[in-house]
Protein backbone atom coordinates (compact mmCIF):
# COMPACT_ATOMS: atom_id res chain seq x y z
CA UNK A 1 0.00 0.00 0.00
CA UNK A 2 1.63 3.27 -0.96
CA UNK A 3 1.70 5.78 1.88
CA UNK A 4 -0.96 8.57 0.17
CA UNK A 5 -3.69 5.63 -0.24
CA UNK A 6 -6.70 6.74 1.54
CA UNK A 7 -9.33 4.61 -0.02
CA UNK A 8 -8.69 1.55 -1.71
CA UNK A 9 -11.85 -1.27 -2.85
CA UNK A 10 -10.68 -4.15 -3.92
CA UNK A 11 -13.03 -7.28 -5.81
CA UNK A 12 -16.40 -5.40 -3.39
CA UNK A 13 -19.55 -7.31 -3.93
CA UNK A 14 -22.72 -6.15 -2.83
CA UNK A 15 -26.43 -7.20 -2.96
CA UNK A 16 -29.67 -5.74 -2.26
CA UNK A 17 -31.82 -8.65 -0.92
CA UNK A 18 -31.55 -11.47 -3.73
CA UNK A 19 -29.93 -8.70 -6.77
CA UNK A 20 -26.59 -8.68 -7.10
CA UNK A 21 -25.62 -4.81 -7.91
CA UNK A 22 -21.78 -5.00 -7.67
CA UNK A 23 -19.63 -7.07 -9.45
CA UNK A 24 -16.19 -6.95 -8.77
CA UNK A 25 -15.48 -2.95 -7.94
CA UNK A 26 -11.66 -2.16 -8.00
CA UNK A 27 -10.53 1.24 -7.56
CA UNK A 28 -8.26 3.39 -5.15
CA UNK A 29 -8.39 6.97 -3.98
CA UNK A 30 -4.99 8.77 -2.77
CA UNK A 31 -5.14 11.32 0.28
CA UNK A 32 -6.64 14.40 -0.79
CA UNK A 33 -7.46 13.53 -3.85
CA UNK A 34 -10.65 14.38 -5.83
CA UNK A 35 -12.12 11.24 -8.06
CA UNK A 36 -15.29 10.85 -9.62
CA UNK A 37 -17.47 8.02 -10.73
CA UNK A 38 -19.16 8.34 -13.96
CA UNK A 39 -21.71 5.96 -15.58
CA UNK A 40 -25.73 5.94 -16.70
CA UNK A 41 -28.23 5.53 -14.20
CA UNK A 42 -28.14 1.73 -12.82
CA UNK A 43 -24.76 1.11 -13.02
CA UNK A 44 -23.84 0.77 -9.79
CA UNK A 45 -22.11 4.28 -8.11
CA UNK A 46 -24.73 4.79 -5.86
CA UNK A 47 -24.36 1.51 -4.49
CA UNK A 48 -20.53 1.90 -4.61
CA UNK A 49 -21.01 4.62 -1.96
CA UNK A 50 -23.13 3.09 0.18
CA UNK A 51 -21.22 0.02 0.22
CA UNK A 52 -18.65 1.71 1.49
CA UNK A 53 -20.45 3.06 4.58
CA UNK A 54 -21.96 -0.61 5.01
CA UNK A 55 -25.29 0.70 3.89
CA UNK A 56 -26.46 -2.22 1.22
CA UNK A 57 -27.15 -5.51 1.94
CA UNK A 58 -24.36 -8.15 2.02
CA UNK A 59 -20.74 -6.91 0.92
CA UNK A 60 -18.26 -9.67 -0.10
CA UNK A 61 -14.25 -8.15 -1.07
CA UNK A 62 -12.36 -5.42 0.70
CA UNK A 63 -12.54 -1.65 1.30
CA UNK A 64 -9.91 -0.15 3.12
CA UNK A 65 -9.73 2.86 4.62
CA UNK A 66 -6.86 4.76 5.92
CA UNK A 67 -5.42 1.39 6.56
CA UNK A 68 -8.27 -0.38 8.12
CA UNK A 69 -10.16 -2.71 6.74
CA UNK A 70 -13.62 -1.70 6.94
CA UNK A 71 -15.83 -4.67 5.30
CA UNK A 72 -17.54 -5.83 8.35
CA UNK A 73 -18.10 -2.68 10.66
CA UNK A 74 -21.41 -1.31 11.21
CA UNK A 75 -22.18 2.29 9.17
CA UNK A 76 -21.67 4.16 12.32
CA UNK A 77 -18.20 2.41 12.77
CA UNK A 78 -17.03 3.44 9.23
CA UNK A 79 -18.25 6.85 9.57
CA UNK A 80 -16.31 7.41 12.86
CA UNK A 81 -13.10 6.51 10.93
CA UNK A 82 -14.15 9.94 9.30
CA UNK A 83 -16.37 9.20 6.44
CA UNK A 84 -18.89 12.19 5.43
CA UNK A 85 -21.81 10.92 3.53
CA UNK A 86 -24.25 13.24 1.14
CA UNK A 87 -27.01 11.04 0.05
CA UNK A 88 -28.50 11.55 -3.40
CA UNK A 89 -32.00 12.11 -2.03
CA UNK A 90 -30.09 14.69 0.06
CA UNK A 91 -31.42 12.91 3.96
CA UNK A 92 -32.33 16.55 5.10
CA UNK A 93 -34.89 15.22 8.34
CA UNK A 94 -38.23 16.83 8.29
CA UNK A 95 -38.38 16.55 12.38
CA UNK A 96 -35.05 18.67 12.40
CA UNK A 97 -34.77 22.05 11.88
CA UNK A 98 -32.25 23.54 9.27
CA UNK A 99 -29.50 24.24 12.42
CA UNK A 100 -30.41 21.30 14.35
CA UNK A 101 -29.47 19.27 10.56
CA UNK A 102 -26.42 21.22 10.44
CA UNK A 103 -25.16 20.00 14.19
CA UNK A 104 -26.75 16.74 14.05
CA UNK A 105 -23.69 14.33 12.72
CA UNK A 106 -21.48 13.72 15.53
CA UNK A 107 -17.55 14.95 15.17
CA UNK A 108 -15.52 12.06 13.49
CA UNK A 109 -12.19 13.69 13.73
CA UNK A 110 -10.65 17.29 14.52
CA UNK A 111 -10.00 20.32 11.95
CA UNK A 112 -14.07 20.52 10.68
CA UNK A 113 -15.35 23.82 9.57
CA UNK A 114 -16.74 25.32 12.87
CA UNK A 115 -20.46 27.00 12.37
CA UNK A 116 -19.58 30.99 11.55
CA UNK A 117 -17.15 29.40 8.78
CA UNK A 118 -19.97 27.29 7.05
CA UNK A 119 -22.56 30.40 7.88
CA UNK A 120 -20.20 32.46 5.67
CA UNK A 121 -19.51 29.68 3.26
CA UNK A 122 -23.64 28.81 2.72
CA UNK A 123 -25.08 32.26 3.89
CA UNK A 124 -28.86 31.23 2.56
CA UNK A 125 -28.44 28.50 5.73
CA UNK A 126 -27.50 31.30 8.49
CA UNK A 127 -31.12 32.86 7.30
CA UNK A 128 -32.73 29.72 7.27
CA UNK A 129 -31.52 28.47 10.02
CA UNK A 130 -34.85 28.24 12.27
CA UNK A 131 -36.93 26.61 9.58
CA UNK A 132 -38.09 22.95 9.48
CA UNK A 133 -35.45 21.40 7.72
CA UNK A 134 -37.18 20.02 4.30
CA UNK A 135 -38.96 23.91 4.34
CA UNK A 136 -36.10 24.80 2.28
CA UNK A 137 -35.85 25.23 -1.33
CA UNK A 138 -33.61 22.55 -3.60
CA UNK A 139 -30.68 24.34 -3.56
CA UNK A 140 -30.62 25.11 -0.07
CA UNK A 141 -31.40 21.45 1.03
CA UNK A 142 -28.21 20.58 -0.98
CA UNK A 143 -26.22 23.50 0.34
CA UNK A 144 -27.48 22.00 3.78
CA UNK A 145 -26.42 18.16 2.94
CA UNK A 146 -22.56 19.19 2.43
CA UNK A 147 -22.36 21.30 5.21
CA UNK A 148 -23.24 19.55 7.80
CA UNK A 149 -20.64 16.82 6.80
CA UNK A 150 -17.74 19.71 6.57
CA UNK A 151 -18.42 20.09 10.14
CA UNK A 152 -17.29 17.11 11.51
CA UNK A 153 -13.69 16.85 10.78
CA UNK A 154 -14.64 14.12 7.74
CA UNK A 155 -11.60 13.63 5.32
CA UNK A 156 -13.07 11.24 3.19
CA UNK A 157 -16.71 13.06 1.26
CA UNK A 158 -18.92 10.83 -0.18
CA UNK A 159 -21.18 13.19 -2.31
CA UNK A 160 -23.57 11.83 -4.46
CA UNK A 161 -25.19 13.71 -7.69
CA UNK A 162 -25.09 16.85 -5.97
CA UNK A 163 -25.27 19.12 -8.84
CA UNK A 164 -28.31 16.85 -9.94
CA UNK A 165 -31.30 18.95 -10.77
CA UNK A 166 -30.21 22.28 -9.06
CA UNK A 167 -30.12 25.91 -10.87
CA UNK A 168 -26.96 26.80 -12.68
CA UNK A 169 -25.52 29.36 -9.91
CA UNK A 170 -26.08 26.80 -7.40
CA UNK A 171 -24.30 24.37 -9.31
CA UNK A 172 -21.53 27.02 -9.80
CA UNK A 173 -21.52 27.46 -5.92
CA UNK A 174 -21.18 23.74 -5.30
CA UNK A 175 -17.97 23.85 -7.51
CA UNK A 176 -16.58 26.53 -6.07
CA UNK A 177 -16.80 24.86 -2.17
CA UNK A 178 -15.20 21.80 -3.82
CA UNK A 179 -12.45 23.49 -4.91
CA UNK A 180 -11.70 25.32 -1.68
CA UNK A 181 -11.80 21.17 -0.20
CA UNK A 182 -9.55 20.07 -2.15
CA UNK A 183 -7.31 23.09 -1.08
CA UNK A 184 -8.21 22.01 2.49
CA UNK A 185 -6.58 18.41 1.08
CA UNK A 186 -10.11 16.66 1.34
CA UNK A 187 -10.40 13.42 -0.56
CA UNK A 188 -13.59 13.59 -1.97
CA UNK A 189 -15.42 10.93 -4.26
CA UNK A 190 -18.16 12.47 -6.46
CA UNK A 191 -20.59 10.24 -8.24
CA UNK A 192 -21.67 11.98 -11.19
CA UNK A 193 -24.22 12.07 -13.90
CA UNK A 194 -23.06 15.83 -14.81
CA UNK A 195 -19.66 15.41 -16.86
CA UNK A 196 -19.02 19.42 -17.12
CA UNK A 197 -19.41 19.67 -14.06
CA UNK A 198 -17.11 16.79 -13.01
CA UNK A 199 -14.93 16.95 -15.30
CA UNK A 200 -12.76 20.34 -14.24
CA UNK A 201 -13.32 18.90 -10.67
CA UNK A 202 -11.86 15.41 -10.55
CA UNK A 203 -8.16 13.85 -10.56
CA UNK A 204 -9.21 11.11 -12.14
CA UNK A 205 -12.64 9.58 -13.42
CA UNK A 206 -13.84 5.77 -13.39
CA UNK A 207 -16.40 5.00 -15.37
CA UNK A 208 -18.71 2.50 -14.03
CA UNK A 209 -20.64 -0.52 -15.99
CA UNK A 210 -22.95 -3.10 -14.56
CA UNK A 211 -20.96 -2.86 -10.93
CA UNK A 212 -17.12 -2.70 -11.85
CA UNK A 213 -14.92 -0.18 -12.84
CA UNK A 214 -14.39 -0.26 -16.73
CA UNK A 215 -11.85 2.38 -17.49
CA UNK A 216 -9.86 5.05 -15.72
CA UNK A 217 -9.28 8.34 -17.39
CA UNK A 218 -7.18 10.94 -15.34
CA UNK A 219 -7.32 14.27 -15.83
CA UNK A 220 -4.77 15.03 -18.37
CA UNK A 221 -6.14 12.44 -20.74
CA UNK A 222 -9.43 13.43 -20.76
CA UNK A 223 -8.90 15.36 -24.31
CA UNK A 224 -7.92 11.81 -25.93
CA UNK A 225 -9.93 9.83 -24.37
CA UNK A 226 -13.17 11.26 -25.87
CA UNK A 227 -13.60 8.46 -27.72
CA UNK A 228 -14.22 6.59 -24.87
CA UNK A 229 -16.06 8.72 -22.67
CA UNK A 230 -18.44 9.00 -26.12
CA UNK A 231 -18.89 5.14 -25.60
CA UNK A 232 -19.62 4.70 -22.55
CA UNK A 233 -21.54 8.17 -21.35
CA UNK A 234 -22.58 9.54 -24.65
CA UNK A 235 -21.23 12.76 -23.95
CA UNK B 1 -74.92 23.13 48.77
CA UNK B 2 -74.34 24.30 45.41
CA UNK B 3 -74.97 22.83 42.24
CA UNK B 4 -74.00 22.79 38.56
CA UNK B 5 -76.67 21.15 36.27
CA UNK B 6 -78.16 19.48 39.11
CA UNK B 7 -74.57 17.58 40.37
CA UNK B 8 -73.02 19.04 43.86
CA UNK B 9 -69.99 20.76 43.19
CA UNK B 10 -67.92 18.45 45.55
CA UNK B 11 -68.82 15.52 43.38
CA UNK B 12 -68.30 17.48 39.94
CA UNK B 13 -64.46 18.43 41.28
CA UNK B 14 -64.22 15.13 43.06
CA UNK B 15 -64.69 13.20 39.37
CA UNK B 16 -62.70 16.07 37.79
CA UNK B 17 -59.64 15.44 39.93
CA UNK B 18 -60.10 11.53 39.34
CA UNK B 19 -60.38 12.18 35.82
CA UNK B 20 -57.25 14.43 35.82
CA UNK B 21 -55.21 11.28 38.24
CA UNK B 22 -56.48 8.93 35.35
CA UNK B 23 -55.25 10.88 32.65
CA UNK B 24 -52.03 11.23 34.01
CA UNK B 25 -51.11 7.69 34.38
CA UNK B 26 -52.97 7.62 30.30
CA UNK B 27 -50.30 10.20 29.93
CA UNK B 28 -47.06 8.66 30.81
CA UNK B 29 -47.77 5.38 30.09
CA UNK B 30 -49.19 6.60 25.99
CA UNK B 31 -46.28 8.74 26.10
CA UNK B 32 -43.47 5.45 26.52
CA UNK B 33 -46.00 3.94 23.92
CA UNK B 34 -45.66 6.83 21.32
CA UNK B 35 -41.97 7.06 21.54
CA UNK B 36 -41.20 3.19 21.78
CA UNK B 37 -43.19 2.95 18.60
CA UNK B 38 -41.79 5.98 17.14
CA UNK B 39 -38.37 4.48 17.22
CA UNK B 40 -38.82 0.92 17.36
CA UNK B 41 -41.86 0.37 15.17
CA UNK B 42 -42.87 -1.99 17.86
CA UNK B 43 -46.73 -1.99 19.44
CA UNK B 44 -45.41 -3.24 22.93
CA UNK B 45 -48.16 -4.85 24.75
CA UNK B 46 -45.82 -5.65 27.30
CA UNK B 47 -46.03 -1.96 28.84
CA UNK B 48 -49.22 -2.68 30.83
CA UNK B 49 -47.19 -5.80 32.96
CA UNK B 50 -44.23 -3.78 33.26
CA UNK B 51 -46.26 -0.54 34.75
CA UNK B 52 -47.62 -3.71 36.97
CA UNK B 53 -44.31 -5.03 37.38
CA UNK B 54 -42.88 -1.27 38.60
CA UNK B 55 -45.98 -1.33 41.54
CA UNK B 56 -44.87 -4.81 42.14
CA UNK B 57 -41.69 -3.93 43.00
CA UNK B 58 -42.34 -0.99 45.19
CA UNK B 59 -43.97 -2.82 47.11
CA UNK B 60 -41.56 -5.92 47.12
CA UNK B 61 -38.84 -3.37 48.18
CA UNK B 62 -40.47 -2.15 51.00
CA UNK B 63 -42.07 -5.90 51.89
CA UNK B 64 -38.49 -7.44 51.72
CA UNK B 65 -35.98 -4.98 52.03
CA UNK B 66 -37.65 -2.16 53.85
CA UNK B 67 -37.03 0.49 51.11
CA UNK B 68 -39.34 2.88 51.22
CA UNK B 69 -41.61 4.89 48.15
CA UNK B 70 -39.28 7.66 47.19
CA UNK B 71 -36.38 5.41 47.06
CA UNK B 72 -38.12 2.92 44.78
CA UNK B 73 -39.84 5.59 42.69
CA UNK B 74 -36.16 5.88 41.43
CA UNK B 75 -35.44 2.19 41.39
CA UNK B 76 -38.25 0.85 40.19
CA UNK B 77 -38.51 2.06 37.17
CA UNK B 78 -34.43 1.98 36.39
CA UNK B 79 -35.14 -1.97 37.66
CA UNK B 80 -38.05 -1.93 34.91
CA UNK B 81 -35.61 0.13 31.85
CA UNK B 82 -33.09 -3.03 32.82
CA UNK B 83 -35.55 -5.31 31.78
CA UNK B 84 -36.76 -3.81 28.95
CA UNK B 85 -33.19 -3.80 27.94
CA UNK B 86 -32.81 -7.56 28.41
CA UNK B 87 -36.17 -8.32 26.46
CA UNK B 88 -34.64 -5.51 23.48
CA UNK B 89 -31.24 -6.93 22.93
CA UNK B 90 -32.79 -11.03 23.50
CA UNK B 91 -35.88 -10.47 21.53
CA UNK B 92 -37.06 -7.25 20.02
CA UNK B 93 -34.10 -6.79 17.59
CA UNK B 94 -35.19 -9.51 15.73
CA UNK B 95 -38.44 -7.93 14.85
CA UNK B 96 -37.56 -4.44 13.37
CA UNK B 97 -38.10 -5.55 9.99
CA UNK B 98 -40.90 -7.66 10.43
CA UNK B 99 -44.61 -6.49 10.40
CA UNK B 100 -45.98 -4.87 13.22
CA UNK B 101 -47.83 -8.06 14.47
CA UNK B 102 -44.70 -10.27 15.08
CA UNK B 103 -43.75 -7.16 17.88
CA UNK B 104 -47.21 -7.03 19.28
CA UNK B 105 -47.61 -10.88 19.40
CA UNK B 106 -44.07 -11.36 21.17
CA UNK B 107 -45.00 -8.19 23.95
CA UNK B 108 -48.11 -9.85 24.12
CA UNK B 109 -46.78 -12.85 24.99
CA UNK B 110 -44.24 -11.51 26.96
CA UNK B 111 -47.14 -9.50 29.10
CA UNK B 112 -48.98 -12.97 29.71
CA UNK B 113 -45.54 -14.33 31.17
CA UNK B 114 -44.44 -11.60 33.49
CA UNK B 115 -48.38 -11.43 34.54
CA UNK B 116 -48.19 -15.08 35.32
CA UNK B 117 -45.44 -15.07 37.23
CA UNK B 118 -46.82 -12.30 39.52
CA UNK B 119 -50.02 -14.62 39.96
CA UNK B 120 -48.34 -17.36 40.61
CA UNK B 121 -45.70 -15.84 43.38
CA UNK B 122 -48.35 -13.61 44.95
CA UNK B 123 -52.34 -14.89 43.93
CA UNK B 124 -54.49 -12.23 42.55
CA UNK B 125 -55.35 -10.52 45.21
CA UNK B 126 -54.01 -7.03 45.67
CA UNK B 127 -51.45 -6.26 48.07
CA UNK B 128 -51.95 -3.01 50.03
CA UNK B 129 -49.17 -0.15 50.03
CA UNK B 130 -49.83 2.49 52.03
CA UNK B 131 -49.50 6.58 50.83
CA UNK B 132 -46.30 7.71 52.05
CA UNK B 133 -46.70 10.21 55.10
CA UNK B 134 -45.51 13.29 53.40
CA UNK B 135 -48.70 12.77 51.28
CA UNK B 136 -51.10 11.53 53.66
CA UNK B 137 -53.88 13.52 54.70
CA UNK B 138 -56.05 16.33 52.03
CA UNK B 139 -55.98 20.24 51.07
CA UNK B 140 -59.15 21.67 52.18
CA UNK B 141 -59.78 23.76 49.34
CA UNK B 142 -62.97 25.50 50.72
CA UNK B 143 -64.88 23.94 47.97
CA UNK B 144 -63.44 20.61 47.95
CA UNK B 145 -61.01 18.23 49.80
CA UNK B 146 -58.27 17.45 47.72
CA UNK B 147 -56.02 14.74 48.69
CA UNK B 148 -52.25 15.59 48.66
CA UNK B 149 -51.19 12.02 46.82
CA UNK B 150 -53.94 12.54 43.89
CA UNK B 151 -52.15 16.16 43.66
CA UNK B 152 -48.85 14.64 43.86
CA UNK B 153 -49.62 11.97 41.22
CA UNK B 154 -50.78 14.61 38.66
CA UNK B 155 -47.84 17.05 39.18
CA UNK B 156 -45.37 14.09 39.33
CA UNK B 157 -46.87 12.62 36.14
CA UNK B 158 -46.95 16.19 34.41
CA UNK B 159 -43.21 16.67 35.32
CA UNK B 160 -42.14 13.74 34.24
CA UNK B 161 -43.98 14.21 30.77
CA UNK B 162 -42.68 17.53 30.57
CA UNK B 163 -39.17 16.18 30.68
CA UNK B 164 -39.59 13.57 28.27
CA UNK B 165 -40.77 16.48 26.02
CA UNK B 166 -38.02 18.16 26.52
CA UNK B 167 -35.60 16.05 26.32
CA UNK B 168 -36.56 15.17 23.26
CA UNK B 169 -37.48 18.42 21.18
CA UNK B 170 -34.41 20.69 22.86
CA UNK B 171 -31.28 18.70 23.70
CA UNK B 172 -28.87 17.45 21.27
CA UNK B 173 -30.07 13.59 22.26
CA UNK B 174 -33.53 14.22 21.27
CA UNK B 175 -32.02 15.70 17.78
CA UNK B 176 -30.41 12.08 17.77
CA UNK B 177 -33.79 10.25 18.58
CA UNK B 178 -35.64 12.10 15.98
CA UNK B 179 -33.26 11.72 13.22
CA UNK B 180 -33.31 8.00 14.14
CA UNK B 181 -36.66 7.55 14.30
CA UNK B 182 -37.02 9.59 10.71
CA UNK B 183 -34.37 8.13 9.07
CA UNK B 184 -32.17 5.30 10.97
CA UNK B 185 -30.02 4.08 8.40
CA UNK B 186 -28.82 7.58 7.33
CA UNK B 187 -28.25 8.37 11.19
CA UNK B 188 -25.97 5.31 11.77
CA UNK B 189 -24.23 6.47 8.36
CA UNK B 190 -23.25 9.79 10.49
CA UNK B 191 -21.72 8.01 13.09
CA UNK B 192 -24.47 8.06 15.51
CA UNK B 193 -25.01 4.54 17.18
CA UNK B 194 -28.28 4.08 15.75
CA UNK B 195 -29.32 0.66 17.78
CA UNK B 196 -27.77 1.81 20.95
CA UNK B 197 -30.54 4.50 20.84
CA UNK B 198 -33.38 2.01 20.20
CA UNK B 199 -31.59 -0.14 22.81
CA UNK B 200 -31.77 3.08 25.47
CA UNK B 201 -35.28 4.14 23.95
CA UNK B 202 -37.06 0.76 24.50
CA UNK B 203 -35.61 0.97 28.35
CA UNK B 204 -36.36 4.67 28.91
CA UNK B 205 -40.08 3.70 27.43
CA UNK B 206 -41.14 0.76 29.71
CA UNK B 207 -39.17 2.78 32.40
CA UNK B 208 -41.80 5.67 32.24
CA UNK B 209 -44.38 2.83 32.81
CA UNK B 210 -42.50 1.43 35.78
CA UNK B 211 -42.47 4.98 37.09
CA UNK B 212 -46.42 5.28 36.51
CA UNK B 213 -46.57 1.87 38.55
CA UNK B 214 -44.79 2.75 41.45
CA UNK B 215 -47.31 6.48 41.52
CA UNK B 216 -50.26 3.95 41.41
CA UNK B 217 -49.27 1.69 44.04
CA UNK B 218 -49.94 3.95 46.71
CA UNK B 219 -53.43 4.91 45.16
CA UNK B 220 -54.50 1.29 44.42
CA UNK B 221 -54.34 -2.27 45.19
CA UNK B 222 -50.80 -3.63 44.23
CA UNK B 223 -51.64 -6.65 42.04
CA UNK B 224 -50.97 -8.62 38.75
CA UNK B 225 -54.03 -7.47 37.30
CA UNK B 226 -53.54 -3.44 37.38
CA UNK B 227 -51.72 -3.71 34.34
CA UNK B 228 -53.78 -5.52 31.94
CA UNK B 229 -57.38 -3.91 33.46
CA UNK B 230 -55.64 -0.38 32.52
CA UNK B 231 -53.44 -1.05 29.37
CA UNK B 232 -56.77 -1.56 27.22
CA UNK B 233 -57.95 2.05 27.59
CA UNK B 234 -54.31 3.26 27.18
CA UNK B 235 -53.81 1.47 23.78
CA UNK B 236 -57.11 3.49 23.13
CA UNK B 237 -55.82 6.62 24.33
CA UNK B 238 -53.16 5.99 21.70
CA UNK B 239 -55.38 5.36 18.99
CA UNK B 240 -57.09 8.31 19.63
CA UNK B 241 -53.83 10.87 19.93
CA UNK B 242 -52.28 9.10 16.95
CA UNK B 243 -48.72 7.46 17.62
CA UNK B 244 -45.37 9.30 17.79
CA UNK B 245 -46.82 12.74 18.92
CA UNK B 246 -45.38 13.36 22.44
CA UNK B 247 -47.32 16.53 23.20
CA UNK B 248 -50.28 14.36 21.54
CA UNK B 249 -50.36 11.54 23.45
CA UNK B 250 -49.83 14.04 26.92
CA UNK B 251 -53.00 16.18 25.98
CA UNK B 252 -55.44 13.01 24.69
CA UNK B 253 -54.22 11.18 28.01
CA UNK B 254 -55.16 14.17 30.53
CA UNK B 255 -58.35 14.95 28.26
CA UNK B 256 -59.66 11.62 28.53
CA UNK B 257 -59.26 10.75 31.67
CA UNK B 258 -60.83 14.02 32.38
CA UNK B 259 -63.81 13.36 29.70
CA UNK B 260 -64.00 9.74 31.12
CA UNK B 261 -64.80 11.64 34.74
CA UNK B 262 -67.08 13.96 33.57
CA UNK B 263 -69.36 11.10 32.14
CA UNK B 264 -69.21 9.45 35.52
CA UNK B 265 -70.98 12.55 37.03
CA UNK B 266 -73.57 12.77 34.05
CA UNK B 267 -74.04 9.73 32.45
CA UNK B 268 -72.42 7.04 34.80
CA UNK B 269 -73.58 3.90 32.70
CA UNK B 270 -71.50 5.53 29.99
CA UNK B 271 -68.02 6.09 31.64
CA UNK B 272 -66.20 2.65 30.94
CA UNK B 273 -67.39 2.90 27.54
CA UNK B 274 -66.72 6.54 26.60
CA UNK B 275 -63.54 6.13 25.96
CA UNK B 276 -63.72 3.81 22.85
CA UNK B 277 -66.92 5.54 21.79
CA UNK B 278 -64.63 8.45 21.16
CA UNK B 279 -62.27 6.00 19.68
CA UNK B 280 -64.39 4.99 17.13
CA UNK B 281 -65.81 8.65 16.14
CA UNK B 282 -62.11 9.72 15.61
CA UNK B 283 -61.54 6.42 13.63
CA UNK B 284 -63.97 7.48 11.13
CA UNK B 285 -62.77 11.03 10.86
CA UNK B 286 -59.19 11.04 11.37
CA UNK B 287 -58.22 7.33 10.76
CA UNK B 288 -54.62 8.53 11.86
CA UNK B 289 -55.09 9.92 14.98
CA UNK B 290 -55.68 13.99 16.46
CA UNK B 291 -51.88 14.68 16.69
CA UNK B 292 -50.88 11.52 13.99
CA UNK B 293 -49.04 12.28 10.55
CA UNK B 294 -50.80 9.71 7.93
CA UNK B 295 -47.98 7.85 6.39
Amino acid sequence: MSATEFLRVSDLHAFYGESHVLHGMDFTVRRGECISLLGRNGAGRTTTLRAILGLTGRRTGSIMLNGREVINMPSHRIAQLGVGYCPEERGIYASLSCEENLLLPPQVGSGGLSLDELYDMFPNLKERRHSQGTRLSGGEQQMLAMARILRTGARLLLLDEISEGLAPVIVQKLGEVIRKLKERDYTIILVEQNFRFAAPLADRMFIVEHGQAVAEIAQNEIAEKQNLLQEYLGV
Amino acid sequence: MTEIFGVPIQALFGQLMLGLVNGSFYAVLSLGLAVIFGMLNIINFAHGALYMAGAMLAWMGLEYLGIGYWWMLVMAPISVGLIGIIIERLMLQWLYKLDHLYGLLLTFGLALMIEGLFRDLYGVAGQPYSIPEEFSGAFNLGFMFLPKYRAWIVVASLTVCLATWYLIEKTRLGAYLRAATENPKLTQAFGINVPLMVMLTYGFGVGLAGFAGVLAAPASQVGPLMGSNLIIIVFAVVVIGGMGSILGSVVTGLGLGIIEGMTKVFWPEASSTVVFMIMAVVLMIRPAGLFGREK
